[in-house]
């Protein structure tokens, strides 16, 4: 069975003066599929995540996101996706309901439907007794758990995670990727950006970005015959050296 | 508009929840007019100051008491020699010195003329002034009490009569200016402050991507300081009122008009800044600098603008403070309407339209 694609990008440029942060990047990525974005620091992942929600204009190139272009439908794709930024981004003074109130009012989600949210939310998070405590108290991982849930609180049809996982332990990681798993078993596209290469290994397919292209775009399984190496570290550090060489 | 009163609760939730924004939203208010209003006054009373008598006569006598009497100053010690002076001065206490020649008495009613020499210590140069003239006045008062029924050919009597603030009480003067400072601080800073902390948090970020609009963004973290700020201009002005019976002459409505025009002023111009900051700080040094030091310098808050060079003369036009302060002043000390103040009103909304016009270029071009 073929699924749709939910996001298109064909030949997508982002310039800043002579400097191609993005350059002409295409891809698609389909629906309920976890797209790993992979990519050093400084390649070009931030901005070209930065189009496609649509707070910056790219300089040229197509791209379409849940149906919607990415210059003239800005509000309708703002509506259909979620985003959790890599620093860590709801309320420190605001209490683990009162984020989620707030989060869910801004999507224009009705009272009654915040209510239930809000009470699903955090009976499976197992926030049941902090839930009237500042975030700014609870320990990273569970901050960026409950971050993840709120970007999935309007349902969303795709999900961009731009480094979700900074700076968390392993067994924190772990249990993120298990939500991010069962988030796209319900159909949401995942995008997400990561720099961990063990991470790489869980994505449906991943595309990898040096200097502002994209280099390889597979099924991990198949970058690594492809570049017979035995993990995506090694797939990473073998395109790396290429690009130098 | 459910969605803005969500955002505009949180936006109470941030201010009420740090401590910091609280004192300074509602502390400083009260302790800055409690200070200009108290301590801090232009006024002379009770200066120290020190005679030297070298005539120790009847009239010398006369012209000492007549000062000692005075509550302007208090005489503090008698000096002996000349040789002496410099020791009172440098010990700080004394701010002026009398220095009566030698047979004071008898000059006068000889020659008809007597020197007395007035030394101040001018490391202020505005209270030696003041010390002077009150000196001068006390003396004048003196002579003319003595010419009484002798007949002079020519004689100018001058009649000052001060209007507006008969007591010249310079809380009247410090009011407006306190008012000024503050509605700026609260607008300006604490919203240039509060929307460069989602910038820094990257929560700004998340706002951006939900469907809220840029603009219904900015609107929602302002809406709570035009609160804010309509309750400090209030509060000032009860206390001025109240503990500093300074009067409200003109319409109290006209005033509030006012204060909430100079209150969207200085929150367009905080969003202007936080277009250029990137943090807390900058956003900070920025307010700091950029506004309340020129507020404080360049407004005629304390220091008049015609005395001023004239390149600074022109530079205070541009100070929206300077405009909001003529308008309060003329409200609230001489009773003037509308009629008289339309063009600085116009002058504010003008430069509130630019600064609003300049923030939604800015943001654009951030956008892109």
């Amino acid at each position: 069975m073929k699924k749709e694609n939910v996001i298109v990008a064909e030949e997508l440029t982002k310039a800043f003066g002579d400097f191609k942060a993005v350059n002409a990047i295409s891809f698609e990525v389909k629906k309920g599929e976890i797209f790993g974005f992979l990519g050093a620091n400084g390649a070009g992942k931030t901005t070209a995540m930065k189009m496609l929600i649509g707070i910056s204009k790219p300089s040229s190139g197509k791209a379409k996101v849940a149906g919607f272009d990415v210059y003239t439908q800005t509000e309708s794709i703002k509506k259909n996706i979620g985003y959790m930024s890599q620093k860590f981004a709801l309320y420190d003074d605001l209490t683990v309901k009162e984020n989620i109130t707030f989060f869910g009012g801004i999507y224009g989600l009705s009272r009654a439907k915040i209510k239930e949210k809000r009470e699903q939310l955090i009976s499976e998070l197992g926030l049941e007794g902090i839930s009237n405590k500042l975030v700014g108290s609870l320990p990273l991982g569970w901050k960026q758990k409950l971050s993840f849930s709120v970007s999935l609180i309007h349902e969303p049809k795709i999900v961009f995670l731009d480094e979700p996982t900074g700076g968390v332990d392993p067994i924190t990681r772990r249990q993120f990727w298990e939500m991010i798993y069962k988030a796209a078993d319900q159909g949401t596209t995942i995008f997400v950006t990561t720099h961990y290469m063990d991470e790489a290994e869980y994505c449906d397919r991943v595309s990898i970005m040096v200097e502002g292209k994209i280099e390889a775009l597979d099924t991990p399984k198949k970058l690594k015959e492809q570049f017979k190496v035995a993990s995506m570290n090694d797939v990473f550090l073998k395109l790396a050296r290429n690009i130098e060489l | 508009m459910k969605r803005f009163i969500g955002f505009i609760k949180k936006e109470f939730y941030h201010i009420f929840r740090d401590r910091r924004s609280l004192f300074i939203l509602f502390g400083m208010p009260i302790a800055q007019i409690l200070l200009f209003g108290f301590a801090i006054t232009n006024e002379i009373n009770n200066v120290d100051i020190a005679i030297l008598d070298h005539s120790k006569d009847a009239t010398t006598e006369e012209i000492i008491n007549k000062i000692s009497a005075s509550k302007y100053f208090t005489i503090n010690q008698m000096i002996a020699r000349e040789a002496d002076i410099e020791t009172a001065f440098k010990k700080g206490k004394i701010k002026a010195v009398l220095n009566f020649e030698k047979d004071f008495s008898k000059n006068l009613i000889k020659e008809q003329k007597a020197t007395i020499q007035i030394i101040t210590d001018a490391t202020d140069p505005n209270t030696a002034n003041s010390i002077t003239n009150y000196i001068n006045a006390i003396l004048q008062n003196y002579q003319q009490s003595k010419n009484k029924g002798i007949v002079v050919e020519y004689q100018i009597i001058p009649q000052t009569r001060m209007v507006y603030n008969p007591e010249l009480k310079s809380v009247f003067m410090f009011v407006p200016g306190v008012m000024t400072i503050i509605l700026m601080l609260v607008s300006a800073m604490m919203t240039s402050i509060s929307i460069t902390r989602e910038k820094e948090l990257g929560t700004m970020e998340i706002l951006l991507v939900s469907p809220l609009k840029p603009f219904q963004v900015i609107i929602g973290k302002v809406v709570p300081y035009i609160f804010l700020s309509v309750i400090n201009a209030a509060v000032i002005v009860l206390l001025s009122i109240f503990i500093f019976k300074m009067p409200v002459q003109g319409s109290l409505f006209l005033l509030g008009a006012e204060s909430v025009l100079f209150i969207i002023t200085s929150l367009a111009l905080g969003i202007l800044i936080s277009t250029i900051a990137e943090t807390q700080q900058s956003a900070m040094m920025i307010s700091l600098m950029g506004l309340m030091l020129p507020v404080i310098l360049l407004s005629g808050f304390i220091f008049p603008i015609t005395s001023m060079a004239a390149p600074l003369q022109i530079i205070s036009h541009i100070i929206p403070a300077k405009w909001f302060i003529i308008i309060i002043k003329g409200i609230m000390l001489k009773g003037v309407g509308m009629a008289y103040i339309w063009k600085e009103t116009l002058i504010l909304i003008g430069m509130t339209i630019f600064f609003i016009g300049l923030s939604v270029k800015k943001y654009k071009i951030r956008l892109e």
